[in-house]
């Protein structure tokens, strides 16, 4: 079955993309709240995009997974899986009740991504794979005359993989402009708040041949309009630096220290939950 | 072999190579991977081939030349080499990506493990440069990559003796469906086995010739000089048999078995380190078993090597055809 064209910009829904962000992140509190910990943090700061992309941007059919000319979404951060999964249950991929399985023994709703988990396209994990694999992609994608394009989420840690800048070089080489590298910077990384600076990141991938746009990756209509600039074909892969927060969406755990895995307490599951409603009421 | 120059100039690349010197006077077939694969490009719409910088000197021209939309030079770049290539067969490709064997292994580990492997994709990585084929020293020389590849979960390693078994593993290769790592034999490679009615299996031994005295298990282009050391021993009166392992992995253990327990003594002998390749595998293989057989193992020293002209460094570290008959006979090689 051919899959429907771009949507056009005009139609975004912005309330209802809204709505699927606050409800994803309700899924992550669900998952995380089993092992009592997770990359919640991560995943919060992600919410907006992967609100974006699964619901507006995205060229898909949840029921048909392997569809040939689908865009494909890689999330290179194996770890921010805890996202991916709120997206795919929020589409409907999963049923909701099984989120509560997160990282428990012979789940597939694993703590990182494996490719055995239907809507995984790559295993992530190792970091710094992603953008390489997207660049093999979207070289094969065009090879077979495929309207498909190909999404790469990475971090900002992952930019201090040396096969990033490999596959960087490659696809401004090969003009990929049916590539968009989206890359989330949220300033921490496993020893804390970043450790090697990465600034000026925008000028980097502006230097690789990237068209390059940076925007608050939790200001949703401005990821939208960002994925709509990135569908230009005009030879030149595209780049979407986005600052992200940690804990969006949750002021109690963006105050808390700047944490690459975050530990809540069993008793503060709920008045999280009560939180992210109100804040979502306050400011929706 | 102190008159053999150190210098690599066109004249003497072929005997630098370790080839007519040191193997004998069989005949060669040219940059017989290339053409092979540029066969398939022909029959296969989804053979795609990739380099990283190294396409002259592993063999894939013949490839690009034919299908040049097809063929993807990345540069100097070998951990994404093989990204691309997952990337490429995770779309349906089936991709043929060449480098040197030190590269592929030392520098794309993590990839071939992860999105080869692990991702059961079919990437097949052609690695050039196996063992002592090279004087450029340890950076070049590929000495540990079986034993690397082989600990990889999923993946097949094939190290082939000639031009025809590098033809027919080609084939091979493509047709299975998942990750492949085959050693290259670039140039002009000589013949050993005839072409007719030549198969080439996947995981299958190939029992060259029997023998009551001595068995000697090789692999790789080392099998072309046990060969030339059981036909040495033979005029001597010694019955010596020859089973080539082309497969590391999948490993034929039973071929080893049956084999081992019709000698009375066996030689190994491999183009790379003699511990994590073919001499491990078969002492694993006849351990388990419970075959005890007096074993020599005809390989590599646990060292790096130096750089030299290839012939004056394979008869310093005893690969050699004379090295497999010394071992044959109990003598120290």
């Amino acid at each position: 079955m051919a899959l429907p064209a771009n949507h056009p910009p005009e139609t975004a829904d912005l309330a209802a993309l809204r709505a699927h962000a606050h409800a994803m992140r309700r899924h992550m509190l669900v998952m995380a709240r089993g092992p009592g910990q997770g990359y919640v943090g991560q995943g919060l700061g992600i919410a907006d995009t992967l609100a974006a992309l699964y619901f507006h941007e995205l060229r898909w059919d949840p029921t048909d997974l392997s569809a040939p000319d689908r865009d494909r979404f890689l999330l290179s951060t194996g770890h921010y899986s805890i996202a991916l999964w709120a997206a795919l249950a929020e589409a409907g991929v999963f049923p909701p009740e099984e989120l509560t399985s997160y990282g428990a023994d012979d789940s597939r709703l694993d703590m990182s991504t494996l490719d055995t988990t239907p809507g995984v396209e790559m295993i992530g994990g190792s970091l710094g794979h992603g953008l390489g694999q997207a660049v093999g992609m979207a070289l094969g994608l065009r090879l077979k005359g495929s309207p498909a394009r190909i999404f790469c989420e990475l971090s900002d840690g992952e930019m201090q993989e040396g096969s990033t800048w490999e596959a960087a070089m490659s696809a401004g080489h090969f003009a990929l402009d049916n590539l968009v590298a989206l890359i989330d910077c949220n300033g921490i990384q496993a020893d804390g708040p970043v450790v090697l600076n990465m600034e000026p990141v925008g000028e980097k991938w502006r230097a690789f041949g990237f068209a390059t746009q940076e925007i608050d990756g939790n200001d949703l209509p401005a990821v939208v309009d960002a994925l709509h600039a990135a569908r230009a074909r005009d030879g030149k892969p595209h780049a979407i630096v986005l600052r992200t927060h940690p804990g969006f969406g949750l002021p109690t755990l963006m105050a808390r220290e700047k944490a690459h895995f975050v530990r809540v307490d069993s008793g503060e599951w709920d008045a999280l939950m009560s939180e992210l409603d109100r804040e979502e009421a306050n400011h929706g | 072999m102190a008159e053999t120059a150190r210098v690599f100039t066109k004249a003497n690349y072929t005997r630098a190579m370790g080839r007519d010197e040191v193997t004998g006077t069989r005949p060669t077939v040219d940059a017989p991977f290339g053409h092979a694969l540029a066969a398939l490009g022909a029959e296969r719409g989804d053979i795609v081939g990739l380099t990283a910088d190294l396409g002259k000197y592993t063999d894939i021209l013949p490839f690009r030349d034919a299908f040049p939309s097809r063929f993807f030079n990345v540069g100097m770049a070998e951990q994404n080499l093989i990204a691309a290539a997952a990337g490429l067969a995770r779309t349906g490709f089936t991709p043929f990506a060449t480098t040197y064997g030190v590269f592929a292994s030392r520098r794309a580990y993590d990839f071939i493990a992860i999105a080869c492997a692990h991702s059961a994709v079919p990437v097949k990585i052609i690695a050039g440069l196996p063992g002592l084929t090279t004087g450029y020293g340890g950076t070049h020389q590929a000495i540990e990559d079986l034993g690397i590849m082989r600990l990889v979960p999923g993946l097949v390693v094939i190290d082939p003796c000639d031009a025809t078994e590098i033809a027919a593993a080609t084939r091979a290769a493509a047709a299975h469906d998942g990750p492949v790592y085959m050693r290259l034999l670039r140039g002009k490679v000589p013949v050993v086995f005839a072409p007719d009615g030549f198969d080439f299996a996947i995981g299958k031994a190939r029992l060259v010739r029997g023998g009551s005295d001595v068995g000697i298990v090789s692999t790789g282009f080392m099998t072309e000089r046990a060969i030339d050391a059981a036909d040495a021993l033979a005029a001597k009166g010694i019955a010596a048999g020859v089973l080539h392992m082309p497969c590391l992995k999948p490993f034929d253990a039973e071929a080893v078995v049956n084999f081992a327990g019709k000698v009375k003594r066996l030689v190994t002998a491999e183009n790379h380190v003699v511990s994590g390749g073919l001499a491990t595998l078969v002492a694993e293989t006849l351990f388990e078993a419970g075959i005890t057989r007096p074993l020599t193992r005809i390989g590599l020293p646990d060292r790096f090597i130096e750089c030299g002209a290839v012939p004056t460094l394979q008869k310093r570290y005893r690969i050699t055809a004379d090295d497999i008959a010394a071992a044959a006979t109990g003598g120290n090689a």
